[in-house]
């Protein structure tokens, strides 16, 4: 407790930068496995922790993990937060008018419904998170859109019966269709949307987004993505 | 580890229970109910300084202290918590910012909005890119501190300024019939027999203060709400040893229990002060606490 007290002063005053270096910040959001999750000692895990560690040491910058919401991901990025988004987050069009994104590290994936039974009408209620390609995509499909702040509750809302199916990406859903032993099951056509995964970078932040995107591209050069998205995707993901 | 924990899938019932509950997940769990204890035990005491300090301005005989304090109070008072959150804590963290940026980067020229960009200098940053994670979260929970402060402090200034004006004008007359100056009339009588009217305002503002803590999860503080909601999400096997359905419920009706119990406590707490403060006051604190 001392130490806190002793630091409130040293934060304010800014004796803390004495040491400014190359420390990147980059956040994530936690709840989305396999991209990112907590595992069971309270510490982030998943692909994009595994790849984003791997991109800090070849780009030579010291990283350190961020834990935020969904919701305000965006926003803390540009008031200078963290410097940058790894969470599983698809380049699009309309996310570019407000930040940059650094080449993809996956092509672009499908998106799927999972539904509770086989014959489920996917003009119903479709539950999907918030701001989210899915939720743009059923809300211009015609189905009800019902949001949530968070990916886990869009399951829940099918297995409480609140909405017909949910809308979300297919790795997403595959471990837990998995694990429902025939509870929950993919319906409907799957759709890919987006131009793939990336990162999210302030567009003031050129350096930082040419620096990433250079360790990406060895990545990809020497195989080590490819072996890292199969570690993590199965075989059946689409690789470099 | 006390228990071993090795391999969750092959423990009988309690021993899963136990080392599910004790696994490092659940200690930051138990972690962020000390974190809004904390708060409490923070924001409680600088608002009823910060309550003191307005309800004195308040009171002031110069007009525009007077008017001053009377305007935070309004402002604080009439604006939504949530709003109130929303800008304060993103104000304050970019004034701060900002001040730094001017005093300690002259040299920059860049100018700090670029579009929907916010820039200042590294050396501005508050705290500072290098500084660990946990000094980032303790700067949150500082904003957080003071935001609760100065909302339950503006509540708290207007039940002292009650407070104040309830305090019996005979007492206040018969203490300048002894010839006590003004200066001497607030402190030794007003401010004295003050906080027994003003402890019904401020117990409730303490309960309120409580239910409120919550609203830590707005500010992106990982407070027990966070953990709940994470914790009780249904797992699947593959990303966890200890795979389970939707518990949510299960973690919110603990949410229910702990936040009962803490009101509970609090009621007992209040009723000794309550009968502590109006002892040898001419009416007894039992008589007080019925006369509510």
């Amino acid at each position: 407790m001392r130490n806190i007290f002793f630091m409130i002063p040293v934060i304010l005053l800014g004796y803390s930068t004495a040491f400014a270096g190359d420390t990147i910040r980059m956040g994530t959001e936690g709840a989305y496995p396999p991209y990112n999750y907590i595992d069971d000692d309270g510490n982030l895990a998943g692909f994009e922790i595994i790849l984003g560690n791997e991109l800090c040491a070849r780009a030579n910058l010291t990283c350190e993990w961020v834990k935020n919401d969904w919701d305000s991901i965006i926003p803390n990025l540009v008031s200078g937060n963290y410097d940058t988004i790894i969470a599983g987050m698809s380049i699009t069009a309309e996310r570019d008018k407000v930040i940059d994104f650094t080449q993809n590290y996956m092509l672009p994936r499908p998106s799927a419904y999972v539904a509770a039974s086989e014959d489920v009408d996917l003009s119903g209620v479709i539950s999907a998170q918030t701001a989210t390609l899915q939720a743009g995509y059923i809300a211009e499909s015609g189905s009800t859109l019902i949001e949530f702040a968070t990916p886990d509750e869009t399951i829940s809302a099918v297995s409480d019966g609140e909405a017909d199916a949910v809308f979300a990406d297919y790795d997403y859903l595959a471990p837990i269709v998995e694990a429902s032993n025939g509870d929950l099951m993919f319906v409907g056509d799957q759709v890919v949307l987006g131009l793939g995964t990336g990162m999210g970078i302030r567009e003031s932040d050129t350096e930082l987004k040419a620096k990433f995107n250079q360790a990406i591209t060895s990545m990809k050069e020497d195989g080590s993505l490819n072996k890292l998205l199969i570690e993590w995707f199965g075989e059946g993901i689409l690789t470099y | 580890m006390i228990f071993d924990c090795s391999s969750p899938d092959q423990l009988d019932r309690l021993m899963w229970s136990l080392c599910y509950l004790s696994n490092g997940k659940h200690i930051t769990f138990y972690y962020s109910i000390l974190k809004v204890l904390v708060l409490l035990a923070l924001a409680a005491p600088i608002s009823i300084g910060l309550g003191l300090f307005l309800a004195m301005l308040a009171k002031s005989d110069i007009s525009p202290i007077k008017l001053l304090g009377k305007f935070i109070i309004l402002i604080v008072r009439g604006i939504p918590d949530i709003a109130w959150f929303m800008f304060f804590v993103i104000a304050l963290d970019q004034g701060l910012e900002w001040v730094r940026h001017i005093t300690l980067c002259p040299d920059w020229t860049e100018p700090i909005r670029q579009g929907a960009d916010f820039l200042v200098c590294e050396k501005a940053k508050l705290p500072s890119n290098s500084s660990s994670e946990t000094i980032h979260e303790i700067y949150g929970f500082i904003l957080a501190i003071i935001t609760f402060s100065i909302i339950f402090g503006a509540f708290a200034g207007n039940i002292f300024s009650g407070a104040l004006e309830a305090v019996p004008k005979d007492q206040i007359e018969t203490a300048e019939a002894y010839g006590l100056n003004p200066r001497q009339i607030f402190w030794r009588i007003s401010f004295k027999q003050m906080w027994i009217y003003a402890l019904p305002g401020l117990s409730n503002l303490w309960m309120i203060l409580i239910k409120a803590t919550p609203l830590l999860f707005l500010l992106g503080i990982e407070d027990i709400v966070y953990w709940a909601r994470e914790l009780g999400g249904a797992k699947t096997p593959r990303f966890t040893e200890y795979p389970h359905g939707d518990w949510r419920l299960w973690y919110f009706l603990f949410l229910l229990i702990f936040y009962l119990t803490l009101t509970k406590l609090s009621e007992k707490v209040l009723d000794k002060l309550t009968r502590k403060l109006t002892y040898g006051m001419g009416f007894s604190g039992e008589n007080f606490l019925q006369r509510q």
